[in-house]
């Protein structure tokens, strides 16, 4: 287990943000990219998925998409900062990486060609085997294998689960090697349906449709050309994030939900010998609002708020007739309040049962950036 | 587009959605709720099969078949190969069914080549429970903001794509019931922060352009209590200046300057939250409702969650 980010980033090729939806895992991957380029004599590249306007203008790029841009170095100069390395970032453009892949792997331009055009093809890499976390894994690979950059950081895309990013290339390899797609689309390539298969095909035609099924199985003709060049890419994009080269940053609020998912989520790379570089707890309460003796002066507050008030006007030196009280009693009973939910932000800490060596919190309000300064800020706070 | 001018559990078919992380799953727990509660049948739907609407409704995993988890309240998740099954029966001659085989062994291929089959066995069952009058009331726990789309406009697009044949046939009473605003809905749950605000907006503007399905109402969920008054706030002030706090530090001890950070950070938790409620009631204008539910601090989580929403609801839609 790493000791700091700071050693982290310096050794690690790939350093892989996860966690679930709306825990600010692209901040900390923007974060934590933009920290290691101004600290270490890097290469850095932030592939993010998310297209937050606020991230684009706080990296002083007005807009950016498929192609690698730079930040600025003068973004760096503005922040008060003389960066010892480069920062770029991408966002992953699902469309155009399919595209991109359809070019590359079609055995012939006839192939490709015709596949750009299946009038499926747009529909289905929109929608099918989880395509989006299948190409981020898959611009991942191409751009480790480029050797453009010392250090990728990757935001990972807003799944249902987590892990459904880690099983995209898996799944992918499984689907085309699946003898079910060679089921259906043998009647199709040898025109002869047999016996065996034949009640589904009368079904299938019924529900939806001679033509509709044989434009389906065309276009997965037209794909299966492209079999060993996806299995073989699948292959090495697992090899690639189990690998020693690659580490996992996972990030989550102390929510219950998010806590929950974070824990299975660390339980399950675990168990599949993924290198775990830290945990960032994201929005924590300050722990002040845990302090016993300051519970007891917060019920006095709200409990005693008359008598305090009467007592507390005159030295205050607050106006007659001024909402002293109800001030008093707002007061106690805001921080009672705020002690239940870091109270429960505590329990949830304790229940996450393994918790990396590196753990790492980012206090409430502090995740909120508008600038590169406040990401080199946040950066700055998880570096070292 | 057809708008409505009927309440919201006035409608048959509410979709909740939301980005994730903002709650989505406990505000359709929570209508379900109120909805059963003022005496509806009504059915509450997760479609994503995290699981978490079993815990906001106090139960076991939630299964195809609905179960009865409170008077009037029925719950179910959506499983795409089950919802393919009962289609057939109703659909097709027994014996062909049987002589299928094993659905789950076709399933795998027909979900996976076909686009939008899982999404249209989804909202093809919901449509349906609502076109036989099974219930009053349907509310889905859908999609997350960017699978939603693609749910909605799933009969849409079968339509493009299927020319004949028996979803062909199917497809159209699914959109005219879906498009008609006096019966289906789009809730979307967002919170007072940067990326839920942007993705409402987007969504809503998406949802216009490429569906013709209404926006029922926008759920502002965990919003933060406004703890002071413009008045209580010059005495707040005072008191947490540094001769003030020397005031309070004499009669309550040390410790009450924590009790004073506290209050402090609740005050700017709240004033970070307020542009964006600017921006999305801006962004909004008069044509979409707005429904405002308090930040939970005691139960966030599980069936008190749903019950304390539920009140919240009850109060913003009044009577």
């Amino acid at each position: 287990m790493a000791a700091s980010l700071e050693q982290l980033c310096s050794a690690k090729e790939v350093v892989v943000s996860t966690g679930s939806g709306g825990v600010g895992k692209t901040t900390v991957a923007a974060s934590v990219a933009a920290t290691a380029a101004a600290q270490l004599d890097a290469k850095v590249l932030v592939l993010t998925v998310d297209p937050a306007r606020r991230l684009a203008s706080a990296l002083g790029v007005q807009e950016f998409g498929n192609v690698e841009t730079r930040v600025p170095a003068s973004a760096f100069g503005e922040a008060g900062v003389d960066p010892a390395g480069e920062l770029w970032v991408a966002m992953l453009d699902t469309k155009q990486s399919w595209d991109d892949l359809v070019r590359q792997h079609a055995p012939d331009p006839a192939t490709r060609d015709a596949i750009l055009a299946n009038p499926l093809y747009q529909n289905i890499t929109g929608r099918f085997v989880q395509s989006h976390d299948y190409v981020a894994m898959e611009r991942l690979y191409e751009i480790h294998t480029s050797g453009r950059y010392d250090l990728v950081v990757v935001d990972t895309p807003p799944t249902r689960n987590a892990v459904d990013f880690l099983d995209a290339p898996d799944r992918m390899a499984d689907f085309f090697s699946s003898p079910l797609l060679r089921w259906l689309i043998t009647p199709y390539r040898s025109r002869l349906v047999n016996l065996a298969s034949k009640p589904f095909y009368t079904v299938a035609d019924r529900i939806l449709g001679t033509q509709f099924l044989e434009d389906i199985a065309e276009f997965f003709i037209l794909f299966q050309t492209m079999y060993d060049g996806f299995v073989e890419r699948a292959r090495a994009v697992t090899t690639l994030l189990g690998g020693p080269q690659t580490s996992f940053l996972v990030v989550s609020t102390l929510e219950v939900a998010p806590a929950r998912e974070a824990a299975f989520f660390l339980d399950l790379l675990e168990g599949r010998r993924y290198h775990v570089g830290a945990l960032v707890l994201n929005r924590v309460l300050p722990e002040y609002l845990l302090d016993r003796t300051a519970t007891d002066v917060a019920r006095r507050l709200t409990n005693e708020s008359a008598a305090l008030a009467g007592s507390l006007g005159a030295p205050l030196g607050v106006a007659e007739g001024a909402p002293l009280e109800s001030v008093l009693s707002q007061v106690g009973q805001s921080y009672l309040d705020y002690q239940v939910v870091a109270r429960r932000e505590a329990e949830q800490r304790d229940e996450l049962s393994s918790i990396p060596d590196l753990c790492l919190s980012v206090p409430a309000l502090e995740g909120d950036i508008h600038s590169l300064r406040g990401l080199l800020d946040l950066g700055g706070r998880l570096w070292s | 587009m057809s708008r409505s001018t009927l309440g919201l559990l006035e409608r048959r078919l509410l979709f909740v959605t939301g980005k994730g992380g903002v709650g989505k799953t406990s505000v359709a727990a929570a209508i379900g709720w109120l909805a059963a509660a003022r005496g509806l049948r009504t059915l509450v739907c997760e479609v994503d099969a995290k699981g978490n609407l079993a815990d906001f409704l106090g139960v076991g995993p939630l299964q195809f078949d609905p179960v009865e988890v409170r008077p009037n309240l029925a719950a179910m998740a959506m499983d795409t190969e089950a919802s393919l099954r009962e289609y057939l029966r109703l659909n097709l001659r027994v014996p062909l069914v049987a002589r299928l085989g094993p659905v789950a062994r076709t399933f795998d291929f027909v979900a996976s080549a076909a686009p939008g089959v899982k999404e249209i066995l989804t909202v093809g069952k919901l449509a349906y429970e609502v076109r036989e009058r099974n219930y009053d009331l349907v509310v889905v726990d859908a999609p997350a903001t960017g699978h939603v789309i693609g749910q909605l406009a799933s009969p849409v697009a079968i339509n493009d794509l299927v020319k004949v044949g028996l979803v062909r046939s199917q497809t159209d009473w699914m959109i005219e019931l879906l498009t008609d605003a006096d019966v289906t809905g789009v809730v979307v749950v967002t919170i007072p922060e940067e990326m839920p605000t942007t993705e409402t907006l987007e969504l809503i503007d998406r949802l216009h352009d490429e569906t013709d399905i209404d926006v029922a109402s926008v759920v502002v969920n965990r919003v933060l209590p406004e703890i002071f008054s413009r008045p209580e706030s010059v005495v707040f002030d005072r008191l947490r200046s540094a001769e003030g706090l020397a005031v309070v530090r004499s009669e309550l001890g040390p410790a009450v300057d924590e009790v004073v950070d506290g209050a402090d950070l609740a005050v700017r938790l709240r004033r970070s939250r307020v542009p964006h409620l600017t921006r999305l009631r801006e962004g909004l204008g008069d044509d979409v409702p707005l429904l405002y539910l308090p930040f939970l601090f005691h139960r966030s989580h599980g069936v008190r969650a749903t019950s304390v929403l539920a009140d919240a609801i009850s109060d913003e839609l009044g009577h």
